[in-house]
């Protein structure tokens, strides 16, 4: 089979169709991450009138922290909560959308809707359910004896923020999900089934690799978004509280930057969990073409 | 004909819209953390201060809390796109002085532009906060406030508890919140700011040290001593209230409101400036009282220790911005404007002209309660534990406090090892304040 080739003449062309996009990587990501490469071997003072070259300092100051590594656990410990209890609920949630075929369409478009919200709304909609007052859930979790009060549990306040995050994220997986399952042929399932498989043991076995690939993605993907686009769910339900058990990378990178305005050390973090996330991404890339299969 | 006239008109309307450079306004941006109703408050101050004259027009801008009023406020700065007045609170006073450069502190701005400014007409207790080692003031106070003690009087009522008498001691606080838990209410005793509460202002109140070199006035080389035997029993002994409730954490900041208003707790000691909030979300009798102290420690009670901001000036603005600033501050600090800003927010009345013009009006007669906060910044002249404190990363060490607080409440840590924990993590920041600042 042939593919048609489309050729351009010479560079000119080529080079303004992919200025607008080199114009964003590059005010967007390539300077910001070069600024924070610069500060984070500086020692400042937050209004910049001092400034001092002190090459690795602000590095070993940041990992001989005891706070800083306890803050890659949580991370570690949120993002695989997060990604496991998202990826669980949206694979479920597909699986039955996928069953039904009355009312799918609403279904899938009621489900898909938390993923517009902002991260930050997220987080106070699940702030006021369940604050130790005048939150619902706190009241109906009180009915049943348990005291719910995440500013000073703090392991009340890792479900909260577990919770809101993945509540998020469910519906982007979700989609995947759908699209995974709907493009497996019909006709593997029902040899399955003539085969005298039940349903639990199809799905286990020629479903689930079937939809690899597509899961691998969703895991890298629900890993980044745990690590960095949560940090307004934490910022408006605990506040990195209490004492600083929800305080994951992100959110230190704030604290210490804005509100101690340590902007060596903030950079420094900066700069561990872009290398973080740049790790991240050469792991997707040069796996998912392999351990997967068709 | 008629396009000749249209012409001419035309000119004159463009002519009047564009203001000439010799008769412009000058604009004074005023970036502040004051929202809600303080916020519609402090707009008044700044319309009527444009409407007194017509050289000068204050924008105030609200830049969200605090924090994020200051951040917002230094990242500008290195923008070179600040704004000439800022409002910073008391505890980002250290961070504030120690940027020379960026700062054009107001006693100076008020010499030069020649407005009458004497430090003696304000409050010792707030001139004392914010005042360098020579005595000369380096921001212009604005709103302070100290923490006082309120209660539901509807509460004390149902408890069997004389309604117009607030408890004044630590036992007595005790023995009401044990009498109101008994009447049914969920929690005895709250608070908000934990540590500008629980431990600054404890501290003050019962005339013990925060910190070395007279809480840090005296020098960099300062170091926290909150991990002393009373701090550690009155934490200890919250911690210990709060297995049954009878005292209920909160969160931070003024998070903790609700629990009061709601009538979850029937005993709150929080900013004297939460009055309005109180007020206008409180569905019950509002008793107000001084801070509780222990009547066996000696010195207490002693005076206590201001919150709130004040107004820092800001360097890189034309010459003709600092001249409006100069007479603004001139303006705010009328006995009238400074007791209606008392009277309608809760914050102090900062000078004692303004005091007098309340008393003079019949505020405190008609509204019974509302000097407890005046009468406890005055109670004694300051001593060296009580005129305040001036730490270096403050803003930082203050979250440890409450970081640390917070373990020992949810009881993972006993309160030694909590406060033990805090000076040792806030000492380390403020050694890097010191090394970076010598």
């Amino acid at each position: 089979m042939q593919t048609k080739r489309v050729t351009f003449g010479g560079y000119g062309v080529p080079a303004l169709l992919v200025t607008p996009q080199l114009a964003v990587t590059f005010v967007f990501f390539i300077w910001p991450a070069s600024q924070a490469l610069y500060q984070s071997v500086l020692q400042q003072d937050p209004f910049g009138l001092k400034t001092e070259f002190v090459g690795l300092a602000n590095f070993r100051r940041v990992f001989a922290d005891p706070a800083y590594l306890d803050s890659f656990a949580i991370t570690a410990a949120f993002s695989l909560a997060v990604a496991a209890i998202a990826l669980g609920v949206a694979l479920f949630l597909a699986a039955m959308a996928d069953w039904v075929i009355r009312g799918a369409t609403v279904y899938t478009t009621l489900l898909i809707w938390p993923y517009a919200v902002a991260p930050a709304i997220a987080g106070v909609l699940w702030w006021f359910l369940f604050h130790p007052t005048i939150g619902i859930f706190a009241y109906v979790l009180s009915r049943f004896g348990i005291s719910w009060n995440h500013l000073l549990d703090a392991r009340q306040a890792f479900l909260l923020i577990v919770i809101a995050a993945a509540w998020k994220q469910v519906s982007y997986n979700f989609v995947f999900f759908l699209a995974g399952l709907q493009s497996i042929p019909r006709s593997l399932i029902e040899a399955a089934a003539i085969d005298g498989a039940g349903p639990v043991r199809r799905f286990r076995t020629i479903i689930v690799p079937l939809i690899g690939p597509t899961t691998f993605f969703l895991l890298v993907v629900n890993i980044v978004y745990a690590f960095f686009d949560t940090f307004g769910i934490v910022h408006a339900t605990t506040g990195g509280g209490p004492g600083t058990a929800t305080t994951i990378l992100v959110y230190k990178v704030f604290k210490d930057g804005f509100e101690a305005l340590d902007l060596g050390g903030s950079a420094v973090q900066s700069v561990v969990l872009m290398a973080i996330v740049v790790a991240l991404t050469l792991v997707q890339f040069r796996f998912i073409e392999r351990k997967v299969h068709y | 004909m008629w396009i000749r006239r249209f012409a001419a008109g035309a000119a004159a309307a463009l002519a009047a819209v564009m203001a000439t450079p010799a008769g412009a306004v000058t604009e004074i941006q005023w970036w502040h953390a004051m929202g809600g109703e303080l916020g519609q408050k402090l707009e008044k101050i700044a319309n009527d201060f444009n409407a007194s004259q017509p050289d000068y027009k204050v924008v105030p801008i609200f830049k969200g809390s605090y924090p994020e009023a200051m951040t917002a406020a230094i990242a500008a700065f290195r923008a070179r796109q600040n704004p000439a007045l800022l409002q910073v609170f008391e505890v980002g006073t250290a961070t504030m002085m120690a940027a020379r450069g960026a700062v054009y502190p107001v006693y100076e701005l008020m010499k030069n532009e020649n407005e009458p400014f004497d430090p003696k007409a304000y409050l010792p207790a707030v001139t004392g906060y914010y005042t360098d080692t020579n005595g000369n003031m380096l921001s212009f106070p604005f709103n302070s406030s100290t923490p006082i003690l309120y209660y539901n009087k509807d509460a004390f009522r149902k408890a069997g508890l004389d309604p117009n008498t607030a408890p004044r001691t630590w036992p007595e606080v005790e023995a009401a919140a044990k009498k109101l838990q008994a009447a049914g209410v969920t929690c005895g005793l709250t608070n908000e700011w934990p540590s500008w509460v629980l431990v600054e202002n404890f501290s003050a109140f019962h005339n013990i040290p925060i910190g070395t070199k007279s809480n840090g006035f005296g020098g960099l080389d300062t170091e926290l001593t909150i991990n002393n035997p009373l701090v550690e029993k009155q934490v200890a002994m919250l911690a210990d209230w709060q297995k049954t409730k009878l005292y209920d954490y909160g969160g931070r900041t003024n998070k903790a409101e609700p629990k009061f208003y709601a009538g979850e707790c029937g005993i709150f000691i929080g900013s004297s400036a939460a009055r309005a909030a109180m007020l206008a979300n409180a569905k019950f009798d509002l008793g107000y009282g001084m801070q509780p102290y222990w009547p066996d420690v000696k010195g207490a009670p002693q005076n206590s220790i201001i919150g709130g901001a004040t107004l820092w000036v800001l360097k890189g603005r034309p010459a003709a911005e600092y001249k409006g600033a100069a007479k603004f501050f001139a303006f705010i600090s009328r006995p009238e404007t400074q007791a209606w800003w008392h009277q309608n927010t809760g914050y102090l009345p900062i000078t004692l002209a303004a005091y007098e013009l309340s008393r003079s009006q019949g505020f405190y007669d008609k509204n019974p309660g509302t000097d407890t906060a005046i009468k406890q910044i005055t109670l004694n002249p300051p001593t060296e534990n009580s005129k305040g404190l001036r730490f270096g990363s403050f803003v930082q060490i203050r979250d440890v406090i409450e970081e640390e607080l917070e373990q020992a409440f949810g009881g993972k840590k006993t309160a030694k090892e909590a406060l033990d924990s805090a000076v040792k993590r806030g000492n380390d920041l403020l050694r890097q304040f010191e090394k970076a600042n010598m």
